[in-house]
């Protein structure tokens, strides 16, 4: 017997979905044989000539169970107590599943077209803004580069990343606290492409949240600042975890904060030993030679890689 | 509000399977959590009492596991679980870079009837 709901057909039950299909026609012929009285809930849709004598004449496809809620005394047909029975479904899917789609999808949209793409996460006040349109600056003819930028509220951070003549798309998130892929797929309609070779997507200054989110990216670029102390890495684990970069930030005020560059580096190497770690500062330009090889380094190899481009 | 929107995917998700499988209540929503996943089971069960009123899981229970952080060295060609969210391999104590499990985010099953 069909195990859910008791049809008498063998039924499928495929390791995934307890679900089964009944080929067109099938009849119903339900035995009930106990005398509870009870009210009668069925989820599936009845065409207009059903009665409750449980034949279905009309051809159905669809996943389909006779599960009763008898919670009520008001019915009098009699039923096999076991088509009641718990169920359980296995679902085994991503609660993201859907932001991990739409992230293969701006993935490929962005591949196609040659762009390099980094999601710039950190805590509100690293520097990721300052750092991004620097970037640009140095980055200059070599690199063309288009820029993504997450806030809750304000567009003031894309006019500042504006100044450096990069085309920018300001993505205001209202209360959500960090980007999601369908977020930035919105805004890479927004962006002209045309020409572009790099894409920065500022994430929402956060260093939790945004951890969770794939955008698309290529790399995943984390900065801490050293006004920001040397154990952050050490308390906020998954996001570094998750960094292929991690951008020392404001190295200028080192001193003034008394920035301990060794525990700081040391910190960094326990959460995140695979990464790439960059000691900058956006105000006197030290460290972004190194970045700007780096960034060069990585489009070269993502061109290798594109049989298009050979 | 992190865990609230995790919740609201989550939920939808099992709610769909749950449709598709015509149930007519959830009885249980088993999530398997990974230690790195940086998401916390208290606030997904204070999203979980906020966000299932009214629906087909209404007073149903959330079984959350949590799915410990795993990583391989290479040096030691071994496998590891890490406690403290720290990726250094007991025996060398290289750190290691190479995460195996432990950012899982998933709805595993549901209970129906």
């Amino acid at each position: 017997m069909c195990e859910n709901c008791g049809c008498g057909l063998p039924g499928e039950t495929p390791a995934g979905v307890s679900a089964h299909h009944h080929e067109p026609g099938h009849e119903h012929g339900h035995e009930h044989d106990h005398g509870q009285e009870h009210s009668h809930e069925h989820e599936h849709e009845h065409g207009p000539g059903h009665h409750h004598g449980h034949d279905h004449p009309h051809p159905h496809a669809h996943p389909h169970t006779h599960a009763h809620s008898h919670a009520e005394a008001d019915h009098d047909h009699p039923h096999d107590a076991g088509g009641e029975a718990r169920r359980t479904v296995e679902v085994r899917r991503a609660i993201l599943d859907k932001n991990d789609r739409l992230a293969e999808r701006n993935r490929g949209f962005c591949r196609a077209r040659g762009l390099l793409v980094l999601n710039f996460l950190s805590s509100p006040g690293s520097g990721k803004t300052t750092f991004i349109r620097e970037s640009v600056r140095k980055l200059g003819p070599d690199l063309k580069t288009g820029v993504i930028v997450g806030d809750l509220a304000t567009d003031n951070d894309a006019r500042r990343l504006r100044e450096t003549g990069a085309p920018v798309v300001q993505i205001t998130t209202g209360t959500v606290c960090h980007l999601d892929a369908e977020m930035v797929g919105r805004a890479l309609k927004q962006l002209d492409l045309t020409n572009l070779n790099l894409l920065l997507i500022e994430n929402v200054g956060n260093l939790v949240c945004p951890a969770s989110y794939d955008l698309g990216e290529d790399m995943r670029i984390v900065l801490l600042s050293v006004t920001e102390g040397e154990d952050k890495p050490l308390k906020y684990p998954p996001i570094f975890q998750s960094a292929d970069v991690v951008l020392i930030s404001k190295i200028d005020l080192a001193q003034a904060c008394g920035h301990d560059r060794d525990t700081a580096l040391a910190n960094i190497r326990r959460v995140a030993p695979k990464a790439r770690v960059f000691e900058t500062s956006a105000k006197t330009g030290q460290g972004l030679d190194a970045w700007r090889e780096f960034l060069l380094q990585q489009q070269r190899e993502r061109k290798a890689l594109d049989p298009l481009s050979l | 509000m992190h865990e609230l929107s995790i919740m609201q995917s989550a939920l939808s998700l099992a709610l769909d399977q749950a449709r598709q499988a015509r149930a007519v209540r959830v009885h249980t929503i088993r999530l398997r959590i990974g230690a790195l996943s940086g998401v916390a089971p208290d606030a997904l069960e204070f999203a979980f009492e906020a966000l299932t009123p009214g629906t087909m899981a209404e007073g149903a229970e959330l079984a959350i596991e949590r799915v410990p952080a795993r990583f391989w060295c290479a040096a030691c060609t071994r496998e590891f679980q890490s406690d403290d969210l720290f990726a250094e391999c007991p025996d060398c104590h290289s750190p290691s870079g190479e995460l195996r499990a432990g950012r899982e985010m998933e709805v595993a099953s549901l209970e129906i009837d």
